[in-house]
């Protein structure tokens, strides 16, 4: 007891806390633990006042510096039963910070919360209420609901209010409360107090969020509130549940649609104004009048001074721009003007505006400003236009994209801006239209290989991934290279060991595969020439062995559309003619392979070529990096084979005529692997594959994270234990003589980067380019850019006010679509159970059926029932003006099946059989009493019974016919 | 309904917090932390809100007003009006403005219980249930009375009465200590 006066002396405040933290300002951690070993002994204290004090600081210092402070939830349900005003409140915030699911004494705070709640002091009242809204366990929610059903219609506003409010936390946590509450809440919203009412709409409003469905019923309710209230918090609810309801029940929208631009009009709150304006465009689309004043009403915040309206609208413009594009047409200044607004908000709104307007017919001009916009903006906005680009384009595979050349095309540019960071996109769509869409392989090929050849671009990080698309989709489809030669360069330059392990593991499987097509169209074309002059009893002989064997894989190749020049040049009868020549020019689908001619594969090229991998993947083979190591090591001991199989190859041409005859069946065989087509596999492919029996999948694992809770799991996939690039320095050059003629040309970019570091590629013709490289991405600025609004002007005038498509030049190519999912699937939103749980319940309440889920149905009754409740149904509805009930056969009125039995009594309601019984008995009871006083409930009382709680879901709901 | 309301200064140090769902008070540091990254790169004068989403989940908006060397920001979703929020942003701050007279930082890093009785005046588990800040002083003066009285007659027994008064009068207490 000493210790705790002592304690209470010298006992520091919150405020001395707060004072001695910024006191402390640098040893601020210091501070607070010394801080909170203080509190720890003092919560422990026996005097509540020390407890209290402790316990605000522990708070204080939990909500901004992060404290744990779960350790402490025993002391806070002690300071709870505190009768002093000040001890409750500062346990009771304790409480509402700190505890949650999982903190397991709330279980002892039942008692104290329905002390509380029962108190005389309002304020008492109110502070339980408080933290019951934030901490209600399921629990807490079942044990207090009677005590909340009671608050509900107290007579102290500041309590009623408070009480309607926490129903939400109730219901949320325990959905059978609602077969309590319902009525109840139901019937505030005709309270008089407007604190209350606007309380209860803010609790429907939510709960129609959820779960619009089940609130239809109450559809005169909330149409008497909008009509009636001149409050603007509570209209904006209406307004919101509304745009809720009216989709579900089309009566229901002509109903409201007036009232509601009524308000549009009148109005002189903005937010109001603007609630109208949103839910008009989303939920009353269809009424042509309505969107054209909603539209009126969005262009006055589109021109407002205020950035948040102008936010707001652009926001609004965004919802209406896909079903009424003449909106965005009517404000398409003021939208491409917002694209170099200030605000990064407003230029996000109006990028998302024109990306809605993308078509087939607009989006290469579309596509072409807004990547001149990204070029000049900083580098998110940036960014969020290629994103935009990217994925507009990309949408429902393509869809959109009528000439896939333009649009591999403006990937390669889009790949150049200095501020792009789309890297993983840019390199997916790649090789995704690689796989999908045969036509555009050509120029993929063209953009990969000139992309591939920059070596400016290594240096930038972010296009890493795309360089290793560009690798992939060059070495894939080389058949379609210009100079398969440079390609080998460019894959095997120096600077590609500023690229990580895993790219350069594609750069070289690529070179393996142009290394395979050159060999392959060598040694093909070699034989053309040794056996067309030869008789052709010869060449048929000879080619019965691999010659054949190539000639029925191009065949085949052909049967299965894979279009491979080098085989497929060589047809058979071509191969008779003598004039090569002829045979590639013949070709018109590949102007260029013409260009690769007889000179392009020479003998001397080969060897070339050979030399050039082993001096650049030599050092490689004895990488860390096992992926490149072993690939490497392919390719090395690939150009092994060959040299003992041809070692003409590499020594004299002479020898070749001779030895070279033999088609190397390993040539053939590397050559046909490669050679299969690869599709796209699609999102779900994975799950299709059986489960094997005995794999167990959700195993609890957590055993596991014990045993290796102490083992740092290596986290790189790579298995890369040193330091990159170390040990792989490619080797310098050799000679400039070893180089081949065969590249007949290079590109500047390559020339430069030659003469810079004296490298060993192929001699560079053109040695008058400047010595500097050229800067990384540089931007090519176009003079026009000022223009761009006007050009988007234009072009969205001409696009949007085009109708019909125009003829296109050449049709759009295929586009390989898989039968089932190419993205990957959306799981299937689980309803919450408890949701499922409160809208049966709900249902239940306002369909008058509470007994269904307890009671088991007695046939005998329910036949009898059945009959009264249909002699009873249309004298037991006194027809009110909102209520003609009458009609209960209208087909609109959802299934008539479905409702066996229209029931009025509550007699059936007394056979509950929850542990609750008798409670629930006494407040049906207080509810039927209170229904009689309004007559406006009988309606609820029309009974729905289902076979089981099961079908609860599945009835529709009763609409009222006042709508008609 | 609303998620969260943070305030905290120019230099994100977090002045009151109160968040409408449970949040472990890492992640609501977290949080804070993420949402001062964002508003202190946003220029003056542009619009008051933010995308939320990558910070707050799906269907999250925030808005904030930066008064002074303060940041007041709410977090809410689809169920309340933003231009509404912005109102109620204004609300809280005429309220505080009249509860301690030319509001400034001090006040609300000294006064940080009453800051939470008045928000909980105002906002009640998520939903907006005060809108007049008379109607809030109100209240929050009764229960400062009340808690005050109370704390003093439990304490009089115990001597002490001087000491760590109710943290409701702190203003008073802190001139009184000076």
């Amino acid at each position: 007891m000493g210790s705790s006066i002592m304690d209470s002396l010298f006992q520091r405040s919150l405020e001395d806390l707060i004072k001695g933290i910024r006191l402390n300002l640098l040893t601020e951690p210091t501070f607070i633990s010394k801080s909170t070993d203080d509190i720890r002994r003092e919560i422990k204290s026996t005097d509540l006042h020390t407890k209290s004090v402790a316990l605000q600081k522990l708070t204080y210092l939990s909500a901004l510096y992060g404290l744990d402070m779960s350790w402490a939830a025993f002391h806070v349900v002690e300071l709870m039963s505190s009768s002093a005003f000040a001890h409750k409140k500062i346990a009771y915030l304790a409480a509402a910070h700190s505890f949650h699911a999982a903190t397991d004494v709330s279980l002892l705070t039942t008692h104290q919360f329905r002390k509380d709640l029962n108190s005389a002091n309002p304020f008492e009242v109110s502070l339980a209420l408080h933290c019951f809204s934030i901490i209600a366990t399921p629990h807490l929610a079942r044990e207090l609901t009677p005590e909340i059903f009671t608050l509900l219609s107290s007579s102290k506003p500041s309590i009623g209010k408070k009480a309607v409010a926490v129903i939400l936390r109730v219901f949320s946590q325990y959905p059978d409360a609602a077969r309590v509450c319902f009525k109840r809440l139901v019937e505030n919203l005709e309270s008089s107090d407007p604190h209350t009412l606007s309380a209860a709409m803010g609790v429907f409003c939510e709960l129609a969020v959820k779960d619009p469905k089940s609130y239809l019923p109450l559809a005169p309710e909330f149409y008497r509130i909008l009509v009636d209230s001149r409050n603007n918090w509570v209209l904006i609810k209406a307004v919101k549940i509304f745009g809720k309801l009216a989709p579900l029940e089309p009566r229901l929208a002509m109903r409201v649609v007036e009232p509601i631009c009524e308000y549009m009009r009148k109005t002189g709150a903005k937010s109001l104004m603007f609630e109208c304006v949103r839910t008009v465009v989303t939920s009353l689309a269809e009424y042509e009048s309505a969107v054209k004043l909603a539209v009126v009403k969005i262009r006055e915040l589109l021109v407002d001074d205020d950035s948040n309206l102008k936010y707001l609208g652009l926001q609004a413009l965004t919802v209406v721009a896909p079903k009424h594009l003449w909106a965005v047409l009517e404000n398409k200044e003021v939208v491409i003007k917002s694209l170099s607004d200030a605000d990064p908000n407003i230029k996000l709104e109006s990028l998302r505006i024109l990306m809605v307007m993308v078509s087939e017919r607009n989006v290469a001009e579309i596509s072409r400003v807004l990547v001149n916009y990204a070029i000049k903006s900083d580098p998110e906005f940036c960014n969020e236009i290629l994103g935009s680009i990217l994925s507009a384009c990309s949408r429902n595979v393509y869809e959109i994209i009528e000439d896939f050349d333009w649009y591999v095309s403006l990937l390669g540019e889009m790949s150049r801006i200095p501020h792009c960071q789309k890297g993983e996109e840019i390199e997916h769509q790649l090789i995704d239209i690689g796989m999908r869409v045969k036509d555009a392989r050509l120029q993929l090929v063209r953009v990969g290989r000139d992309l591939l050849i920059d070596p400016a671009l290594l240096g930038n990080p972010f296009l890493h991934r795309i360089l290793s698309a560009a690798a992939w989709v060059s070495g894939e489809y080389v058949e379609f290279s210009k100079n398969p030669f440079e390609l080998m360069e460019a894959l095997l330059q120096p600077r590609i060991s500023l690229l990580p392990p895993s790219i350069r593991a594609v750069y070289v499987q690529s070179a393996f595969k142009v290394l395979i097509f050159c060999l392959h169209s060598y040694l093909f074309y070699r034989e053309t020439i040794a056996c067309s002059p030869s008789s052709p009893d010869n060449f048929v002989s000879e080619s019965k062995c691999p010659g054949s064997d190539s000639a029925i894989v191009a065949a085949d190749c052909q049967q299965d559309e894979v279009f491979n020049p080098r085989a497929s040049n060589q047809s058979f009868e071509d191969a008779s003619t003598e004039d090569v020549e002829d045979i590639t020019v013949t070709h018109a689908q590949i102007p260029n392979s013409a260009s690769l001619g007889k000179d392009g594969f020479t003998h001397e090229s080969i060897g070339n070529l050979l030399n050039l991998i082993e001096v650049a993947l030599g050092p490689l083979s004895g990488s860390r990096e096992v992926e490149i190591q072993e690939r490497a090591r392919n390719v090395l001991g690939l150009i092994e084979l060959i040299k003992q199989e041809l070692p003409g190859l590499v020594k004299k041409e002479g020898n070749f005529e001779r030895e070279g005859l033999k088609f190397p069946k390993i040539i053939e065989l590397m050559h046909d692997a490669f050679s299969k087509e690869l599709g796209p596999v699609a999102a779900n492919a994975q799950e299709r594959v059986p489960i094997p029996d005995g794999l167990i999948l959700r195993e609890n694992l957590g055993d596991l994270e014990m045993i290796c809770g102490n083992d740092q799991l290596p986290t790189s996939s790579s298995f890369s234990f040193g330091i990159p690039h170390s040990k792989e320095k490619v080797g310098l050059p050799q000679s400039k003589g070893e180089s081949s003629e065969a590249s007949t040309e290079s590109t500047s970019l390559l020339a430069e980067h030659r003469k810079l570091h004296g490298l060993y590629y192929l001699p560079s013709e053109k040695n008058d380019v400047s010595n500097d490289y050229p800067p990384a991405n540089d931007p090519k600025l176009q003079d026009n850019l000022n223009d761009d609004a006007k050009d988007l002007v234009k072009l969205t005038e001409q696009s949007l006010l085009q109708k019909k498509k125009p003829n296109h030049a050449k049709p759009r190519p295929v586009v390989v679509k898989l039968d089932e999912g190419d993205e990957a699937p959306i799981a299937a939103k689980k309803l919450e159970l408890k949701e499922d749980l409160l809208s049966g319940a709900v249902r239940d309440v306002l369909l008058g059926n509470e007994a269904v889920s307890t009671s088991q149905s007695n046939l005998t009754d329910k036949s009898s029932s059945k009959r009264r409740g249909k002699e009873k149904l249309n004298t037991d509805h006194p027809s009110g003006p909102k209520e003609v009930l009458g009609d209960v056969g209208n087909p609109n009125m959802g299934n008539p099946s479905s409702r066996r039995s229209k029931h009025h009594g509550h007699g059936k309601e007394r056979r509950h059989r929850s542990p609750r019984k008798k409670e629930k008995e006494r407040e049906e009871n207080g509810q039927k009493d209170k229904q009689k006083s309004s007559h406006r409930h009988n309606r609820h009382k029309s009974r729905q019974r289902a076979e089981g709680p099961n079908n609860v879901v599945t009835q529709t709901p009763l609409i009222p016919d006042f709508l008609l | 309904m609303i998620r969260a309301v943070i305030v905290m200064n120019t230099q994100g140090k977090p002045r009151l917090t109160k968040f409408y769902d449970y949040m472990p008070p890492e992640k609501q540091q977290e949080l804070i932390r993420r949402v001062f990254g964002v508003l202190c790169s946003r220029a003056e004068n542009v619009s008051n809100f933010v995308e939320a989403d990558s910070v707050f989940g799906p269907d999250t908006r925030l808005v904030y007003k930066h008064y002074a060397t303060l940041y007041f920001v709410f977090v809410f979703d689809s169920s309340e009006n933003e231009l509404a929020m912005l109102d109620l942003i204004q609300v809280l701050v005429e309220t505080l403005d009249k509860c301690f007279k030319n509001v400034c930082e001090l006040d609300i890093v000294f006064n940080y219980s009453k800051l939470h009785t008045i928000l909980d005046e105002i906002i009640f588990g998520g939903q907006v249930l005060e809108t007049s800040s008379a109607e809030v002083m109100k209240a929050v003066e009764e229960i400062s009375r009340l808690s005050l009285s109370l704390c003093f007659c439990w304490k009089q027994p115990q001597i002490l009465s001087h000491l760590s008064l109710s943290p409701f009068l702190v203003g008073e207490v802190d001139s009184m200590h000076e």
